[in-house]
């Protein structure tokens, strides 16, 4: 399916009826899973506040798994020279980094209230803040670079450096000792938080999930586009 | 049916701004996708008909 999906008109057609149908599936899972971030009880440590879990643990996840996207397409272009690998990257990285600064924000909204401090420069939040200056060196690199090929070849590398930083996200709270908290989800062990939070969180972070999955395909399309167009300015031009 | 707690009290100066800047990102991501989209999609669409109207030479 990857490969027959590597050729863009292939990847047009497909994504013609795909990007609207799991825009629509995002849209029922956030709905459910905002209706159910303030059904559930509060928390008898963190009060309403809880309910940032839903909107800032998702943020999370999906910048980290943008990031492995744009590592995975930056990989695909840079060894197999797959035509639509470049557009696949370009259209993760701005995505990735809406989701990066949500997942800053909320955290810091949430880290007043309960640490008594907007930030710090613990492990955890410095990488993710690190993360965020790895996607915007991303575009920058893209945009200030004319030709394409090497803007795309350039930003690539520096994608796939960067992929070093996701073990450092994940691990963070593990290998020093940082205010944020360690790991209650996706542990070894099975998750520590209560099973009536898990429920809404993993509906938001489906439908996080299926909202990138559904604007990823549309910014694809949307390059595709681009750079169609730039070929027929040209001809026009010779 | 499940009761809304909408009154989080005290942690209201936090919760609503977080749930509001999320809204408004996750908002700036659809608008700014389907924009551009249909952008450049109207773009290839006004340079083919331009390279149809070059190459038919009947066309005054």
């Amino acid at each position: 399916m990857f490969q027959a999906l590597a050729n863009p008109q292939r990847f047009m057609d497909f994504s013609r009826w795909a990007a609207p149908l799991v825009g629509i599936i995002a849209v029922i899972l956030i709905a459910i899973g905002l209706w159910l971030s303030f059904a559930v009880p509060e928390d008898y440590q963190m009060g309403d506040t809880v309910r940032m879990v839903f909107i800032h643990v998702p943020a999370a996840y999906m910048a980290m798994f943008c990031y492995a996207c744009l590592g995975g397409a930056s990989f695909m272009g840079l060894v197999f020279r797959h035509s639509l690998a470049d557009a696949a990257g370009r259209a993760c990285a701005p995505l990735g980094a809406g989701f990066t600064f949500l997942a800053l924000i909320t955290g810091s909204l949430w880290g007043k209230p309960m640490w008594g401090t907007w930030w710090v420069w613990d492990a955890r939040m410095t990488s993710v803040l690190v993360l965020l200056l790895l996607y915007i060196g991303y575009m920058a690199l893209q945009a200030a670079i004319d030709d394409e090929v090497k803007a795309a070849r350039a930003a690539s590398i520096l994608a796939l450096v960067g992929l070093i930083n996701l073990p450092i996200i994940k691990f963070s709270v593990d290998w020093w000792n940082t205010l944020h908290q360690p790991a209650s989800v996706f542990r070894a062990d099975g998750p520590t938080m209560p099973a009536v939070y898990l429920w809404p969180l993993a509906l938001m972070a489906l439908g996080y999930m299926a909202l990138f999955g559904s604007l990823w395909m549309v910014r694809v399309r949307s390059e595709v586009w681009r750079k169609r167009a730039n070929g027929l300015a040209l001809q026009a031009a010779g | 049916m499940t009761m809304l707690d909408l009154d989080p009290g005290k942690y209201g100066a936090f919760l609503w701004p977080a749930f509001a800047i999320s809204a408004l990102v996750i908002g700036w991501m659809v608008v700014d996708s389907l924009l551009s989209a249909r952008r450049w999609r109207k773009e290839v669409q006004r340079l083919e008909a331009l390279r149809s109207d070059m190459k038919d030479p009947s066309r005054p």
